[in-house]
């Protein structure tokens, strides 16, 4: 294949990506945004492979087949409650994929630039390789912290932010002697892999010190990462592709942390920098008050008299795997003639646009989930909200206490209907150790247990 | 502890303590019940019903009384004619009477309860909190009455509550004037409103407008300016001005409306009269008033206690046991409110009630402790603690406060895009031609990520973000271009980073694909 032939073939697949992330703007033409994704892939690996430059067939066979067998056996198997799991775990094959892609070209002999040229070039190895050991190490975290082998509580060290300083200082020094020791001829290998290293802690620290309820902002940020980690490959390879979809995913992720940062009403820094309600001024209001707790019978009353439910599921409910009787309990109540909704808050459960995959996966239509800014003025029109297994999205202090730790958060203000039957486990407070003023409102009853077998008996109720 | 319910021995009384269904709900707190025969039999529920919830039926009064530990009632103790004896005498030592009592108004009973270490608990003096509202029988029976009275109304009223155009010609709704807008007054604005009439509706708290109207009634503004909240959501007396603006309303809306509604009522003062008996001889013949302050001495000059009576072709109703008249629906309330004050009573679950003093709610309902007057209660506490904390904290962010801004505000905004002006500028100036065609490219490929990314749904974050996933596994294109070279390591390193890679791409695709198949419509 001519060079001519593979820029074209590289466009084409650019193009294809781009039509593919275009295409993930609504739900009808998704699925084929998704094909021209693959289209794209298969267009770049093809071209590169017939391109000249490869003789090494079997191995690269080898590693295709192997590999893609383990992706597509690990995407039927996976849960769609373990998806931020999955998700955290392919970021960091991109990273370690990054690194080592570094690598292999700084061994490399055969390139030969001079100059400016081969400075820049070294920079962008070096720079691919912090990236990639970044986002390496901390998507290993996060995927601990998700999947629970880690504890998901932050991990706040002593001066923390001087660590991040002193590690970032080590990179930029360290650089500087990797780029003498290139200029030298002397081994330049030693700063690199110590460098390595200093990215793989960072990148551990960063995320340990993050708390679970952030995980949403972590997920995306290392998505973001993993992008610029391929961005940075493809300046050191002089690869376009490689540069148009690294960026691609980097703005895709970068974007995604805005959005999740601004549901939150967090600084981006504040997140990154770890340890949740540290930092804020005044102390807080304290709750008083009783709960008035209900059992699944009378829950089943109420929904019964109702005739615009809205449910808002939270992390809770992915835990409790209760999305399936949560949509059994839908159409009953649909087939009756009432008007039920979900409500998602951009930042319910692990990661962006969890609770609608679960919704999804349970056969819940998706013209009646809707987002938070759709809904959050017609509760005043809702008969019983129900609130399964969220607490920081639906708090009222968000809104009226300035002291609170999730001040300035938009929520879903259920409270303004009529009745909010709110599910936990127990009374402890939720991710944010924030505690909730909703639970005692006059309007809130609390239906306490495991969200699944509760929703199981409110289904019974319904079903009498 | 054994519960008994007496029947009910006050004249045309047809309410009962408990339904079977609260029975069931207070056997489960560990008490066992008792119910007199026949004591449910007014309010359509029989001895079997009882029974089949596991409910002892006994037979004699006076048995009963006896036996039980906790009496629930409706009406306040009085004499019994069959066995010559005060209720208040049946009562057995030690044991515990709930019920309604109106302490202020019946202090020779409050004496006579006083006694033998009796416990008294008031359903009237259950205190004005949201906390308690769930044993609230005065709401509970106000709703009742002021339901009952639009139907009373409606049967001695001789024409449609609707406006209907038919084949006989047009008739005009009924209109309806409800004054007073507390429980009773709002359950009958909504009643009128079901029914069809035009309802207009006129309170002395200015705050209650929204609930009127909220129930698609007129509220009549009064063009004067006083509150007339009193505490615990109580009306309170108005001033002479007030009230001679307030007739004046009345007077004029007295010769238009059908159906006049009045709930006035103020704590412990007999009952402010609003309609004279001038404003009666204007209405319309055929008019109808029903009065449910006639207990404390109506709202209308002309109200007869307990009586309908016809003045200048106007139905006056002065029933004033309008919830009895609805003894069922009131039954199951009332005995909905006291299995909540047990529950309240018995926190333990254990069939054994703790009368506890230092809850607000159990303290202001108790009249009598252990043959000791505890009525009137203290005043209630107001939740004022956090007034006291204000302070300390405002002093610390004060000592927070003047951490920032040694930097002015605008040059804050305009440093990162100096900065990232300035490095840019700095590239180009050193950066050889190749590097600026790639980055050219890098910086047009982020805006195009930038546009692409903010159109897509929320609802498919989590697809997007595996399907930008598989798409970075690009990088296996790095690999696949340095897999053949004459460097065994250069091969390995590029052969793994192919394999996770190749992961990526088939894992990120193929579950992005079962993601998209699962949202259907």
């Amino acid at each position: 294949m001519s060079h001519s032939l593979v820029t074209m073939s590289y466009i084409v697949a650019a193009i294809l990506f781009i039509l593919s992330l275009s295409g993930l703007s609504n739900q009808e033409t998704a699925r084929k945004g998704n094909y021209y994704g693959m289209l794209g892939m298969a267009i770049a690996i093809i071209a590169t492979t017939l391109s000249g430059t490869v003789s090494a067939f079997g191995v690269l066979m080898g590693a295709l087949v192997v590999g893609g067998l383990i992706g597509a056996r690990a995407a039927t198997k996976v849960e769609m409650t373990q998806m931020p799991e999955l998700v955290a775990i392919m970021h960091s094959m991109v990273g370690l994929a990054a690194v080592l892609v570094g690598y292999a070209n700084f061994m490399d002999q055969t390139i030969s630039l001079e100059g400016v040229e081969k400075t820049i070039h070294e920079i962008e190895i070096y720079v691919g390789i912090l990236i990639g050991a970044v986002t390496f190490s901390g998507s290993v975290i996060a995927f601990g912290k998700l999947s629970e082998k880690i504890n998901g509580k932050p991990l706040l060290l002593p001066g923390r932010h001087w660590l991040n300083l002193v590690l970032l200082i080590a990179s930029v020094v360290l650089g500087y002697v990797f780029l003498q020791q290139t200029e030298l001829g002397g081994d330049a290998l030693i700063p690199l892999a110590i460098m390595t290293g200093i990215a793989l802690i960072f990148g551990i620290h960063m995320v340990m010190a993050i708390g679970g309820a952030d995980m949403p902002v972590v997920i995306s940020m290392l998505n973001s990462y993993s992008g610029w980690a391929a961005a940075a490959t493809g300046f050191m390879l002089s690869n376009d592709l490689l540069i148009v979809t690294g960026a691609l995913v980097g703005s895709s992720g970068a974007i995604l942390s805005y959005i999740m940062c601004k549901a939150m009403n967090r600084h981006f820094l504040s997140v990154i920098a770890g340890g949740f309600g540290t930092t804020s001024g005044g102390e807080s209001a304290a709750i008083e008050g009783e709960v008035q707790p209900i059992d699944a019978e009378e829950t089943a009353e109420l929904l019964k008299a109702a005739k615009n439910i809205m449910i808002i599921p939270g992390y809770g409910m992915a835990v409790a795997q209760a999305q399936h009787t949560v949509y059994e309990i839908t159409k009953l109540l649909r087939a009756k003639g009432k008007k039920v909704g979900f409500g998602i808050h951009p930042v319910a459960g692990r990661m962006p646009g969890h609770m609608n995959v679960l919704l999804a996966e349970a056969k819940v239509p998706y013209d009646i989930v809707y987002e938070m800014d759709e809904i959050n003025d017609d509760f005043d029109k809702v008969d019983v909200s129900i609130v399964i297994g969220a607490n920081d999205i639906v708090n009222p202090s968000a809104l009226n206490d300035p002291n609170s730790p999730i001040a300035g958060m938009p929520v879903l203000e259920c409270w303004k209907g009529e009745t909010t039957i709110v599910l936990k486990r127990s009374m402890a407070s939720g991710y944010a150790g924030v505690g909730n003023p909703l639970f005692v409102l006059e309007n809130t009853r609390m239906l306490f247990g495991d969200a699944n077998t509760t929703m199981q008996a409110v289904l019974k109720a319904l079903e009498k | 502890m054994k519960i008994g319910i007496p029947k009910e021995i006050h004249l045309g009384e047809k309410r009962v303590a408990t339904t079977p269904e609260a029975a069931a709900q207070i056997i489960k707190l560990g008490f066992s019940v008792s119910v007199e025969s026949g004591a449910g039999i007014n309010a359509d529920i029989s001895d079997e019903a009882y029974q089949s919830v596991g409910v002892e039926i006994v037979y004699d009064t006076q048995t009963l009384w006896e036996q039980s530990d906790i009496i629930l009632k409706v009406r306040a103790p009085e004499f019994n004619p069959a066995l010559n004896l005060f209720e208040s005498q049946l009562l057995s030592p030690n044991s515990c009477l709930i019920s309604f009592i109106w302490p202020a108004q019946n202090e020779a009973l409050m004496q006579d309860l006083a006694i033998a270490n009796h416990t008294v608990l008031a359903m009237d003096s259950v205190p004005r909190m949201s906390r308690a509202q769930k044993l609230d029988a005065l709401s509970s029976m106000a709703n009742i009455a002021g339901y009952r009275a639009i139907v009373e109304a409606a049967q001695h009223f001789g024409r449609f509550f609707t406006g209907q155009i038919t084949a006989a010609g047009k008739i005009p709704p009924a209109k309806v004037l409800v004054i007073g807008a507390g429980v009773a007054g709002l359950a009958a604005i909504g009643t009128a409103k079901g029914m069809g009439a035009i309802v207009r509706s006129f309170d002395t708290r200015p705050e209650v407008k929204e609930q009127i109207e909220s129930m698609d009634a007129e509220f009549l503004m009064l063009d004067f300016k006083e509150e007339g909240g009193g505490t615990g959501g109580y009306a309170k007396t108005m001033s002479k001005e007030f009230i001679e603006a307030e007739m004046a309303l009345f007077a004029e809306q007295a010769k238009e409306v059908d159906i006049i509604v009045t709930t006035a009522l103020i704590p412990g003062k007999p009952a402010p009269k609003l309609i004279t008996t001038a404003m009666v001889e204007s209405m319309k013949p055929g008019s109808v008033i029903v009065d449910l302050a006639a207990e404390q001495g109506g709202n209308c000059d002309l109200t007869e206690k307990d009586q309908v009576v016809v003045k200048n072709g106007v139905t006056l109703i002065g029933y004033t046991n309008l919830p009895s008249r609805l003894a069922n629906q009131s039954s199951q309330l009332y005995a909905t409110n006291l299995r909540h004050l047990l529950t309240e009573l018995c926190p333990e679950k254990n069939g054994i009630i703790n009368v506890n003093m230092e809850d607000e709610v159990i303290r202001g309902t108790t009249v009598i402790k252990e043959g000791k007057i505890t009525w009137p209660p203290p005043a209630p506490k107001l939740s004022a603690a956090p007034t006291a904390t204000v302070s300390e904290t405002s002093s610390s962010t004060a000592e927070t406060e003047p951490k920032k801004s040694f930097i002015p505000n605008s040059l804050k905004q305009l440093l990162p895009i100096t900065i990232a002006g300035l490095a840019l500028f700095g590239i180009g100036a050193v950066a050889p031609e190749s590097f600026m065609t790639h980055f050219t490219v890098f910086v047009l490929a982020c805006f195009v990520g930038y546009q692409v990314i903010w159109n897509v749904s929320h609802s498919l974050h989590t697809p997007l973000m595996s399907v930008t996933n598989a798409i970075s596994s690009i990088i296996v294109i790095g690999a696949i271009v340095q897999i053949s070279t004459a460097n065994p390591t250069v091969t390995i390193l590029a052969g793994a980073a192919t394999l996770l890679a190749a992961i990526n791409i088939f894992g990120g695709f193929l579950v992005t694909r079962r993601m998209l198949e699962m949202f259907r419509k």
